[in-house]
């Protein structure tokens, strides 16, 4: 340990990504093959791995127990300290805190990939690029892949992913002779024949969640989110968030969508007696749907996100990765750890604890796409999650303040739910407030 | 001896020296070491802070003097925030006394049944946490499987919508009440524990009843404690936040960021980051509170004599 | 005079009272009903009624062992947070409320005024820079983070203010100064007996918001093996959210009414010290 040493290659990292920054800006991110990448080579992450050391992760999967125990195995000098710091924001804000402070944060966090650009924009993240983890590019989805990758960083390895799907209760729908809809407008359908049929079900719930609003307008093909730089644009307006409220102005201003607040014990006790008919969600719901919808079991089935023509095409909801932090004191060790979880020998019991990975390879696996799953009705579910995993729509951004622009959905967008109104004036709405908010932040935002 | 209501008319010996008096500074001194580190030294910390404004991702700290603060004072949502706390205020907070003052009185008089059983049971929603809250009065307001659902059910139509637009103030002061009428219940009844007894027994022998020793000894004697609880009332009013932020998981359209000053200078600092603009807000709301918390006190000595 | 000091039992009252009681209990039968329930039968049956199997044993004994049975490490940091907290926050109240009262010092008004002006700035918003400062004195991530704001309690300082010019009579301090005795003997022998209604309400106070102090340690604290009670408890409800979610919603219940248990067994204890309150006012006849 030589203190001095390493402050100096702080700096010169710093300085090497403030010139990367610059760059940046020029071009539009990760598109530009001739920008300067601080690229390196796994040697020092390797040696980090031998030499041993402490460190700490924050994490709330509770697949992270069964990793760090087969990880400590696999290198018994290395030690790592498993912390639960808090789920979702309360994690978040204690990793921010612990930024602003300048210490007090783990080597090692999980963040999702709507949260990673503003972490790593603030700074908050190292660039592993400069471990050469950028090789493993081939080797992740597309979509979880451009999630990690800010500007020309990257800030982290995908872990679990979570193409949509179209979980239904095939009970309801059998019972009441509705076809497994394919397009939207047949999922309309859909919803007011099974309301009209018992009026206490519902085809989904939905009280307006920012997340799923982003990952429906996502699948709509909409952009409504561009970053360079300091320059974002915002355009909740655009064709495909147009498209998707058409669709779903339908459902709320029909009435056709059940009230029940989302993860709460009324949800749950909905999912499992049949008054949510489906759920538009991640890849990762099945494991959810095992663990705590018992009731449900063998009455549900997956199929693919009706969509907007009938061609298959999905987007992304919720998953995370694990990023190293730039205050880390083993900034190698850490990402020799971050490696071993996401590119090595920690997928198998990560999957094997009921996630749904990033990796391309174990998603096509023949063990993974050919398990039948009891709990719906031995369908192959993977093959289905899987297909979505490649028909992700390409392109898609978040806001470098997506933690903020979910904070304050409930005022804008919430209100139209609330009062039965145009989806679309939340959304604009909403555009004004982050458009303000990103000005007085210091980027250059504008509307459109 | 007769009952005076604020520290501030406190009437020590006079036989005292100056030198004794100052030695009331060593019984003060251990509080006030520890409430200037983790209030006061807080405190000053952000108002430094609200004198400058900071951008979270580019450009540095600017210092914009008094720049917030007048922002804050043309903002509407802070505005609308501060109308609904003190709406609140002036409905929930009589309610909420005079229930805790019969409440007292009535366990104070020795004509109850079982009095111990009722002090602690009042006093229980108290110690009640957060977490359980959510969950507890999810299932009582809760449209679908609730309470609220039965009753509608019940009646056949849905009269009761604790969740809704209409209803929400009323279902979070009915929450409040719930927690804090035991709360200030256990200040009035230790105060009337210290009522000299003599004092009740002068005026039995003067022929008073139990009503006429409740408006002509012991309310008096307990103004002190009114007054104390009054103030502390004003000021959780002001800050109203956990039983909106508790129900924000229930009905989130309903309850915005901005629903009260509190959450409003919380969401600021947590969920945007603009630290400096949440201490402008908290600041503010802290001076309007502490005037007319010290407007009450000074009105609360001027009335008794 | 025995019809004031003595009065007979009033049926009516107690009838009326009772519909009170009714309105303070009904959530807390709830709990206690939901205590007894599994996790399905929790998510399948009404509120005010059993389910099929009784569980109530069967939880408290998840509660204890879930996760190498975290919960009674909180429990066990919930306890240290309160004696010294809530034990500190009553010592420290009452003699600086004591000690306003009962002498005439300069600054004595500046007090009220600061402390006053102090608490009325709300605390959720000076979380920040609260957690800055301490972050810089190394406190963060360390049990004193929870206890050091813990240990003031205005509403108890105002209280005892309150108390002690209501109930310790300036003769009574004289004749014991005359005795010969210390400013510091007075306070021990004869004031703190003479307070004790108040002091015991002060401890209540401090005993229950030290024990429901949920927001700072929030902040303050992220490792779980220094969580109180009330984080740790959450954290188990915020894990019924999102990609790999695990609900244990009759562990959180389970858990809560586990709670408030050693919050009734504190009320007990204090509220026999309340009957004193009667001797003080006696002894200055």
């Amino acid at each position: 340990m030589a203190p001095p040493r390493r402050h100096r290659v702080v700096a010169a990292l710093a300085a090497a990504l403030l010139s990367t920054a610059a760059l940046a800006a020029c071009g539009s991110p990760g598109s530009d093959p001739g920008s300067a990448k601080a690229t390196g080579t796994q040697d020092a992450v390797d040696a980090a791995l031998q030499a041993g050391g402490t460190i700490t992760y924050w994490t709330w999967t509770p697949s992270a127990k069964a990793q760090v125990e087969a990880f400590e195995k696999e290198y018994p000098k290395v030690k790592v300290n498993l912390v639960n710091a808090g789920t979702g924001n309360d994690q978040y804000t204690k990793l921010q805190n612990a930024v602003k402070a300048g210490s007090g944060g783990p080597d090692v966090a999980q963040i999702e990939y709507q949260a990673l650009p503003q972490f790593a924009l603030t700074g908050a993240l190292a660039d592993l690029n400069q471990y050469g983890f950028g090789a493993f590019q081939k080797d992740y989805t597309a979509s979880t892949w451009s999630s990690v990758n800010v500007g020309n960083g990257l800030y982290g390895l995908p872990q679990d992913s979570g193409p949509m799907a179209l979980f239904y209760n095939k009970a309801d729908f059998d019972k009441y002779g509705i076809a497994v809809p394919k397009t939207w407008d047949e999922y309309v359908d859909a919803a007011k024949k099974l309301h009209a049929a018992d009026p206490t079900k519902f085809i989904t719930s939905d009280t307006g969640d920012a997340g799923f609003t982003t990952s429906m307008i996502w699948q709509a093909g909409g952009h409504p989110f561009g970053t360079d730089g300091r320059n974002v644009k915002i355009n909740l307006n655009d064709p495909g968030a147009q498209k998707w409220t058409k669709v779903w102005d339908q459902l709320v201003q029909g009435k056709l969508l059940s009230t029940v607040k989302g993860w709460s014990d009324d949800w749950y006790r909905a999912l499992g007696d049949g008054t949510i008919a489906t759920l538009v969600t991640g890849a990762w719901m099945p494991g959810v749907f095992k663990s705590s919808v018992t009731a449900g079991s063998g009455k549900w089935a997956v199929a693919p996100m009706p969509t907007y023509d009938g061609q298959p095409v999905s987007a992304e909801n919720g998953g995370s990765a694990q990023s190293v932090l730039k205050q880390s004191q083993h900034p190698e060790l850490a990402a020799a750890f971050v490696r071993w979880l996401n590119h090595g020998n920690g997928v198998k019991p990560f999957i094997a604890s009921g996630g749904f990975p990033s990796t391309t390879a174990d998603l096509n696996s023949p063990s993974f796409l050919d398990a039948a799953d009891p709990y719906f009705g031995g369908q192959k579910v993977n093959q289905v999650l899987t297909a979505a995993s490649g028909a992700v729509a390409k392109g898609w951004s978040y806001l470098p303040y997506q933690l903020y622009a979910n904070s304050i959905y409930v005022d804008t967008v919430g209100k139209s739910y609330l009062n039965g109104t145009a989806i679309g004036d939340g959304l604009k709405a909403w555009q004004s407030a982050l458009v303000d908010y990103g000005n007085q932040q210091g980027f250059t935002a504008s509307a459109g | 001896m007769t009952s005076t209501a604020m520290p501030a008319r406190s009437r020590p010996a006079r036989a005292l020296t100056r030198r004794h008096h100052r030695r009331g500074w060593a019984f003060v001194a251990p509080f006030a070491a520890v409430f200037a580190l983790t209030f006061v030294a807080p405190l000053v910390y952000a108002f430094g802070l609200s004198l400058f404004r900071d951008q979270a991702f580019f450009g540095g700290t600017v210092f914009v003097g008094l720049g917030n603060y007048t922002q804050a004072l043309g903002d509407p949502k802070f505005w609308e925030a501060f109308g609904r706390v003190l709406l609140f205020l002036a409905v929930q907070v009589p309610i909420m006394l005079l229930l805790a003052l019969v409440a007292a009185f009535a366990i104070d008089s020795a004509r109850l049944h079982a009095a111990g059983f009722f002090r602690m049971v009042i006093f229980l929603p108290y110690a009640v946490p957060g977490v359980v809250a959510v969950l507890m009065w999810g299932f009582i307001y809760g449209d679908h499987f609730g309470l609220a659902a039965d009753l509608n059910h019940l009646l056949g139509r849905d009269a009761v919508e604790p969740l809704s637009v209409n209803w929400i103030l009323t279902s979070i002061g009915n929450i409040v009440t719930w927690e804090f009428v035991g709360y200030n219940m256990l200040i009035f009844y230790s105060a009337l524990k210290v009522v000299p007894p003599d004092q009740i027994e002068a005026a039995a022998i003067d022929g008073a009843g139990a009503l006429r020793t409740i408006v002509s000894v012991k309310l008096p004697a307990i103004r002190g404690a009114i007054v104390v609880a009054t103030i502390f009332s004003i000021i959780g009013s002001f800050q109203l936040f956990n039983e909106p932020n508790i129900l924000r998981t229930l009905a989130p359209n309903v309850i915005t960021t901005y629903f009260t000053p509190n959450m409003y200078a919380y969401n600021l600092s947590f969920g945007g980051q603009q630290y400096n603009y949440s201490a402008t807000v908290a600041i503010v709301m802290g001076v309007i509170t502490a005037v007319i918390a010290y407007a009450v006190q000074l009105r609360g000595q001027r009335k008794e004599r | 005079m025995s019809s004031v000091l003595r009065p007979r039992r009033s049926r009516t009252l107690t009838a009326v009272m009772a519909l009170y009681l009714l309105y303070s209990l009904i959530p807390l039968v709830w709990l206690l009903i939901s205590a007894t329930k599994t996790q399905p039968d929790l998510l399948s049956t009404p509120g005010l009624s059993f389910g099929g199997t009784f569980a109530l044993f069967d939880n408290i004994g998840s509660t204890f062992t879930y996760n190498n049975g975290i919960f009674l490490r909180w429990l066990g940091n919930t306890l240290l947070y309160v004696v010294v907290g809530a034990g500190g926050a009553t010592v420290l109240a009452t003699a600086a409320g004591y000690g306003l009262a009962k002498y005439r010092f300069r600054g004595r008004q500046a007090v009220f005024a600061v402390v006053l002006g102090a608490i009325a700035v709300p605390g959720t918003a000076l979380a920040v820079p609260t957690f800055l400062l301490f972050s810089r004195l190394g406190l963060i991530d360390t049990p004193l983070a929870v206890i050091l704001p813990s240990l003031i309690s205005p509403f108890g300082l105002y209280l005892i203010w309150v108390y002690a010019t209501d109930a310790i009579p300036d003769e009574m301090m004289e004749a014991a100064r005359i005795d010969g005795a210390g400013e510091l003997r007075i306070f021990l022998a004869v004031t703190l007996r003479q307070l004790a209604p108040g002091i015991v309400t002060v401890a209540l106070f401090a005993v229950v918001a030290t024990w429901n102090n949920y927001f700072l340690p929030l902040i303050m604290l992220s490792d779980p093996n220094w969580y109180p009670l009330t984080v740790g408890l959450n954290q188990w409800s915020s894990q019924a959210v999102g990609a790999a979610a695990q609900p244990i919603y009759h562990l959180v219940i389970t858990g809560s009414l586990l709670t408030i248990v050693p919050l009734v067994i504190a009320f007990l204890f204090l509220q026999r010290f309340w009957q004193s309150g009667l001797t003080a006012g006696s002894v200055k006849q």
